[in-house]
């Protein structure tokens, strides 16, 4: 099993979803994060204090999947979540040890 | 409030009171003086109208302006400096600003209301006393309110409430005495102050001025990030500033007369001509035109019109306006980070700054060639050297008593908040309350 993590541009969020949901992945985590990249930040002027502003809002999104999944998973989000500008994100993947649904107690795979 | 000079007032009074007998018949000829119906009426509605801009207008314009760590901290220093105001008015203040006395303070004669009645009507006598005596206690209320915005964030509550106290006392009483009282030295000088251009405005900018400049800079000024935590905030208080700011102009006609209706029409177009003045001035310098900086132009043409209001016509005020709303723009965005001073609301910067060019403006535009009301055997330069001297007296009055007041605290009780304080948030560590649990 993997986690898929993937940070996006939070307008994106619907887009990845249906991607996700289009190829069987029926279960998602959001966050709203901020971030800093080569998409660098912008200018706030108030009144006369003008503030450059690093950090932009991102959104988080983590999937739990089967080893089989994962290429189609990264392909979905990476085809869903690209605009081509800088700023589209990127896509992280990690070994995952252990899963348990915990209505049932179904464990890995099947908790899935 | 009784700006104009008496030959002025006499006349207006002199209309209404002929109107009131026309229809009143079988009245005595030497009857004392009895409110009038419509003027009580409509004052009573000002009466109310400039405590909402106070609560919550003022208080949401600021508190919109700061970290959202200290919004409650603005919002009850607002409502706690008001509050006070309120009680010592009724005390000593109404007294001290409206009765002989001197030409700079009045006496104790009117202590606790000594004397004040319902029988008992104001000086013009179209409306009860206490109804004048509330109108001016809003006045009265407001004026530190607005103060205070410059050091928010930093002061302790504590020094606030008393820096309120002193500061009515020994500032803002003696002002209103100077310039509304019939004996008072402005007064008889022929300065024009329709609403409060000197005593509220450019008072309330010079004592934030003033504190800003001996309380410091917030911690992290210039370094941090600290935009405001919400311009929805803001952008509502300005907006209920606005409105209530009808009853501070138009309700200092002291009558529900044509002086009040020229001053209701200037604060709507002087104030459209200095929202658009900033917003222009803006997308121009800065390139993007704001809402922050269109709510500050809107603030700061109800400013430069507040002493003009029943006294300049339309295009008058709207000049009065526009000018108001640009050079108020280069004080708080060039002025201020030349000289580095944290004046956190700009205070200064829109009501100092507005109050001035009004004031100023007041003596060009009320010239009845520039289609002003016009004031008899009127001079441009006589009329304009009275008008400035009446700044430069609020200036130096204001601002070498704000100093000492200020310097006094600090030595006492002091006026600054720990640096830990300052960084976790007055909210928590002053109220122990925080304005948003999401």
């Amino acid at each position: 099993m993997k986690i898929v993590m993937a940070v996006i541009k939070p307008f994106k969020l619907e887009e990845v979803r249906d991607a996700l949901t289009a190829v069987g992945v029926h279960g998602l985590t959001v966050t709203e994060v901020k971030g800093y990249g080569r998409q660098k930040g912008h200018t706030e002027i108030y009144r006369g204090a003008e503030y450059a502003v690093s950090f932009l809002p991102k959104i988080k999104i983590e999937v739990a999947v089967a080893d089989a999944q994962v290429d189609r998973t990264v392909e979905a989000i990476t085809s869903a979540a690209k605009t081509g500008q800088i700023g589209d994100g990127k896509i992280f993947v990690t070994g995952l040890e252990h899963a348990v649904r915990i209505r049932t107690g179904e464990a890995d795979d099947a908790a899935l | 409030m009784k700006f104009i000079r008496p030959r002025n007032v006499g006349l207006l009074t002199l209309a209404t009171t002929a109107l009131y007998s026309a229809s009143a018949f079988a009245q005595a000829p030497a009857a004392a003086p009895v409110a009038d119906k419509g003027d009580t009426a409509w004052m009573m509605v000002s009466t109310v109208f400039v405590l909402l801009m106070i609560v919550p207008g003022l208080a949401l314009f600021y508190g919109g302006l700061v970290r959202s760590k200290n919004m409650l901290s603005v919002l009850t220093q607002v409502l706690a400096v008001a509050c006070i105001s309120m009680i010592l008015w009724v005390i000593y203040g109404y007294s001290l600003a409206f009765t002989g006395g001197s030409a700079y303070l009045g006496d104790f004669s009117k202590a606790f209301l000594s004397g004040v009645t319902k029988e008992t009507v104001n000086d013009g006598g179209t409306i009860p006393e206490y109804v004048f005596f509330a109108f001016q206690m809003t006045f009265a209320a407001i004026t530190p309110a607005l103060a205070i915005g410059a050091f928010v964030e930093r002061m302790k509550f504590s020094a606030v409430l008393l820096f309120s106290i002193l500061w009515v006392t020994c500032v803002y009483y003696p002002l209103a005495h100077m310039v509304w009282q019939s004996d008072g030295y402005l007064f008889k000088l022929g300065a024009l102050d329709f609403a409060g251009g000197t005593v509220v405005h450019i008072n309330a900018g010079i004592a934030g001025l003033v504190g800003a400049l001996v309380v410091g800079k917030r911690v992290g000024f210039g370094k941090e990030i600290m935009s405001p935590h919400s311009l929805t905030l803001t952008f509502t208080g300005a907006s209920l500033l606005w409105i209530g700011w009808f009853g501070f102009n138009a309700g200092s006609a002291l009558s529900a007369n044509a002086v009040a209706a020229l001053a209701l029409v200037n604060t709507l177009l002087a104030t459209a001509a200095a929202g658009l003045g900033w917003m222009l001035i803006e997308w121009m310098v800065k390139g993007k035109p704001s809402l922050l900086g269109t709510v500050s132009g809107v603030i700061a043409g109800l400013v430069a019109i507040t002493p003009a209001a029943g006294l300049v016509g339309p295009i008058g005020g709207i000049v009065l306006g526009a000018v108001g709303g640009v050079v108020s723009f280069f004080f708080c965005t060039t002025v201020k980070n030349a000289f580095g001073y944290d004046d956190s609301t700009d205070v200064f910067g829109v009501h100092g700054v507005a109050g001035i060019i009004g004031s100023i403006g007041t003596g060009i535009f009320v010239s009845s060639s520039l289609g002003g009301v016009g004031v008899d055997n009127y001079d441009l330069m006589t009329q304009l050297w009275d008008q400035c001297v009446a700044v430069m007296v609020a200036i130096v009055w204001c601002g070498v008593i704000s100093a000492i007041i200020f310097k006094l605290i600090d030595l006492t009780i002091g006026l600054r908040v720990p640096v830990d304080a300052e960084r976790e948030g007055l909210d928590i560590t002053d109220h122990g309350e925080r304005a948003y649990n999401m």
